[in-house]
């Protein structure tokens, strides 16, 4: 239900992991590689993960998710490498009873990922290259985790 | 012996995937002070820490043997 992927992502079978006779919503969240970032156009991105740990955390997303909205079946794969504009990063599939639900759960699931899956994503443009911490550094670690709530469950 | 891994603009500042250290007995917050001292690398303070794998307080002390990550502020999605 949670993968690190090397190559194109297909969405399809991403979606087909949580089918279930229960639900009534399955919802789609495709995060693609956009050119231009405050008028800074990107040529490609490389993405790069620590794979063991990115999979637990994406499995813990999971299970808050299972926790927080009940009957939800959830799956997350992210890709890593080399991406070019408009390529797939990241699909995550979530189903529910009811499509509210599947709705809030989905959006809660890349806000954690960009919280707390180590991946990281190294911008090229035509004058450089730099890995890019969280956006404009306005968050810091001083503690060097996540704070409270950030954790295990 | 502990493993010690970096990512991202750690690994590309330290020149290396991962290193050998013994730090068994040190918390994270000295690591992290040995690490920079040896590796010349900044923005230290704002790395995350994981032991085995699972994200660990400064305060937490290392056992021989753990594998431990240098993990900077993440950027996936």
């Amino acid at each position: 239900m949670y993968e690190i992927a090397k190559e194109n992502i297909d969405i399809q079978s991403v979606i087909d992991k949580v089918v279930q006779r229960e639900a009534g919503a399955i919802t789609t969240f495709i995060g693609t590689v956009r050119e231009l970032t405050k008028g800074k156009k990107t040529l490609f991105l490389v993405y790069e993960a620590y794979e063991s740990m990115a999979v637990k955390k994406l499995e813990q997303i999971g299970t808050e998710i299972k926790e927080r909205w009940e009957g939800a079946e959830v799956a997350i794969t992210h890709r890593v490498g080399r991406l070019d504009i408009t390529d797939i990063a990241v699909v995550i599939a979530v189903s529910t009873p009811h499509r509210a639900d599947a709705y809030e759960a989905n959006r809660y699931a890349i806000e954690r990922i960009k919280e707390i899956v180590p991946i990281w994503k190294k911008e090229h443009w035509e004058d450089g290259q730099e890995w890019i911490g969280n956006q404009l550094e306005t968050v810091s670690y001083p503690t060097g985790k996540p704070e409270e709530g950030d954790l295990n469950e | 012996m502990n493993k010690i891994l970096f990512f991202a603009h750690l690994r590309d500042e330290v020149g290396e995937e991962s290193v050998q250290l013994e730090v068994a007995g040190k918390t994270v917050a000295e690591v992290k002070a040995i690490v920079a001292e040896q590796y010349k690398v900044a923005k230290l303070d704002t790395a995350m820490t994981a032991i085995n794998e699972e994200f660990a307080p400064n305060e937490e002390v290392i056992q021989d043997g753990d594998v431990i990550a240098l993990i900077p502020p993440v950027s996936g999605g």
